[in-house]
């Protein structure tokens, strides 16, 4: 006959239970965050040893030089999809939040744009790359240029705009809206001046995001944009144009050392780019929220 | 004399006012029209994404559909992947022109892509309810937020960044000092016997999908973790006050209340695994033609082998190969679409379902 009773038995093994599970949380967050911080420092290490800062003046030879060119060019996408994307993806979060919610019973009118706006959100981006290799570069024989590759991306990145808008257009307080319009606000400029105005932290953050995508992006630019060892052009098609990412991918695995390295600065540059847009859109986030805190 | 200045004033400035009078007019019809303008626009914005799935789609299908008449059904179960001679006149088969001896198979492909996305899927879940439930339970704010942070951070680092240190840091490191100790340790039943045998160079299919694994944890930890913070405090405490352990409350509480939501971020998180090119493209071997036949293996997935056999796709005179690439594409995008419609039928199902008292839908 056992001392320990079942229900001490019982005891014991949720104890076990509860430090395990306890255990098991730490463990994952450090599974995350420590091949997290090991890539950045890997990045880090790779490329500031050999770190000239005429990287950034100098343009690329391919396998080696400088990558002036590239960082223009990602700028220049950026700034491409920024105008592009930024427009209709903002426009469709505001039809999304606003224009197709008030049938309140049964389906939202927006039901089908909703949902292939969450298709195209889940699309894999090289499908959408082929496909304006196919009819953007080669059907419409625009070639490798800036245009296609604009036009993919912003397709790429749209729903996530229209997405970050409607959320925060929803979150705009209901008495705004029930000031101003006690106000005799028309709703077209309650819309601009109230909703779009509390909103903008929201969707600036969620522009900064689809840019650092846009920006980070690969597989959809390698068969719209081509590549250029030249500085970008102004012409919208018929002239590639060069983007750090193709560096990163095209020269770790060549045969020079020196080619490694452009690989390397690329990575970083891009990183550091990156980092500068997503901090940028978690300080407007931090702002928002003390002030939002600051008014209750 | 104020007359006479005035007279001189309007005489040179008729351009300009007339000018301002027109913006001004136009200005102001579109501000007594202003919610018709937002009205219009934004929904035009809006159809923009269908029409353009709609253009990707049927491009896709108009592009697929030699290929699809010559490979047949036999294109999802078959290995084989040949281009066939470049030199050799062109046979027709269905009327379709193709270089003879070219035979195309999908299933090594659709059959990676679903492994390595498994895999991630496999590793990612628990990892992010664990990261998710420390940063939210376990950890002070102090600490807890930069390290959340830290963490969508991950959610943003570029694919090929993620794909650079998976090939030159992660793989080999794996290689040499993990994958061995696993695959002689690991017994030789069934199942597990798939972690046995040789284990590579460090690319291949664990390798794709350790990676994929990663650059999916982010996206559900941080929805996860937003859900977890949006649980009232009510109902965990009154688990507490049963007597409940902090791992039961999150097991009782606090995950069937967000069920859905973390359902919702898992299949995301799919979706971009399936969907994932550029960083399965190089650390997975990119190695066409077969199924890997233990864990470690090289291998491809549909995304990396569309990016890595386009350019050599090109050059098929014929265009059968750039179409077949087409039909591959159109099996991805109809696995993604498919992944993303059950995600919302089982999201609105468990919603519904699992629906704790007191929430509000």
């Amino acid at each position: 006959m056992s001392i320990i009773s079942p229900s001490m038995q019982r005891t014991r093994a949720r104890r076990v239970r509860e430090t395990l599970f306890r255990f098991a949380a730490m463990a994952s967050l450090v599974f995350v965050v420590g091949p997290a911080m090991w890539l950045v420092i890997e990045v880090v290490v790779r490329a500031v040893p050999h770190w000239h800062w005429n990287v950034l003046t100098t343009v690329s030879q391919g396998t080696s030089g400088g990558l002036e060119n590239a960082i223009l060019g990602t700028l220049v996408i950026m700034l491409g999809v920024l105008i592009i994307a930024g427009t209709i993806g903002i426009l469709a979060g505001i039809h999304f939040a606003e224009l197709a919610r008030p049938r309140r019973n049964g389906k939202a009118s927006g039901a089908v744009l909703r949902t292939a706006t969450e298709v195209l959100s889940g699309f894999p981006s090289i499908v959408l790359g082929y496909v304006g290799y196919i009819a953007l570069c080669v059907g419409l024989h625009w070639g490798f240029s800036l245009l296609p590759a604009l036009l993919i991306l912003s397709l790429m990145v749209v729903p996530y705009i229209a997405k970050a808008t409607e959320s925060a257009i929803r979150q705009v307080p209901t008495n705004y809206r029930e000031g101003a319009e006690a106000l005799g606000m028309s709703p077209g400029y309650m819309l601009r001046r109230i909703v779009l105005k509390s909103a903008l932290p929201g969707i600036v953050t969620g522009v900064l995001i689809a840019l650092s995508i846009a920006g980070g992006e690969t597989a959809p630019l390698l068969y719209t944009a081509g590549i250029t060892n030249n500085l970008p052009s102004t012409s919208l098609i018929h002239q590639p144009i060069g983007y750090l990412t193709y560096y990163v991918w095209t020269d770790y695995n060549q045969p020079t050392n020196e080619a490694h390295y452009v690989s390397y600065d690329a990575a970083l540059i891009l990183l550091v780019m990156v980092l500068i847009l997503l901090v940028t859109s978690r300080i407007i986030v931090a702002r928002t929220q003390r002030h939002a805190e600051g008014n209750r | 004399m104020s007359v006479v200045g005035g007279d001189a004033e309007s005489i040179t400035a008729i351009g300009p006012i007339r000018r301002t009078s027109v913006v001004r007019r136009i200005g102001a019809l579109m501000r007594s029209n202003e919610e018709h303008v937002w009205r219009w626009s934004a929904r035009t914005a809006a159809i923009i994404p269908l029409a353009g799935l709609a253009f990707v789609l049927s491009v896709l299908v108009l592009k697929a559909w030699p290929a699809v008449k010559v490979n047949g059904f036999g294109f999802l179960t078959s290995s084989a992947w040949q281009p066939g001679s470049t030199y050799g006149a062109v046979v027709h088969t269905n009327g379709v022109a193709h270089p003879p001896g070219s035979s195309y198979g999908a299933w090594p492909l659709i059959a990676g892509t679903l492994q390595t996305s498994i895999i991630a899927v496999l590793i990612a879940l628990p990892i992010s309810i664990g990261t998710a439930f420390a940063l939210t339970e376990r950890l002070p704010g102090w600490i807890s937020k930069p390290l959340g942070f830290f963490v969508e951070i991950l959610a943003g680092i570029p694919s090929v960044v993620i794909g650079l240190w998976g090939v030159l840091t992660l793989g080999p490191l794996l290689a040499q000092h993990v994958y061995p100790l696993v695959a002689n340790h690991v017994p030789n039943v069934p199942i597990l016997s798939y972690f046995r045998g040789p284990t590579g160079y460090g690319e291949g299919l664990l390798t794709s999908g350790l990676v994929l694994g990663l650059m999916i944890v982010p996206i559900i930890a941080s929805t996860t973790r937003d859900l977890f913070m949006q649980v009232p405090p009510l109902p965990k405490e009154g688990g507490e006050a049963l007597g409940l352990t902090d791992a039961e409350v999150a097991r009782w509480v606090t995950i069937p209340w967000v069920r859905s939501g973390i359902i919702g971020a898992t299949v995301l998180g799919l979706g971009r695994a399936l969907g994932e090119t550029i960083a399965v493209a190089m650390v997975s071997g990119s190695v066409l033609g077969h199924v890997s036949p233990n864990i470690y293996g090289t291998m491809t997935t549909v995304a990396a082998t569309i990016v890595s056999q386009l350019d050599s796709a090109a050059t098929d005179g014929t265009g059968f190969a750039v179409s077949t690439l087409a039909e591959a594409g159109l099996i991805l995008a109809v696995i993604s679409v498919l992944v993303n419609v059950a995600a919302r039928v089982i999201v609105n199902r468990t919603s519904r379902l699992s629906a704790p008292v007191g929430r509000d839908s």
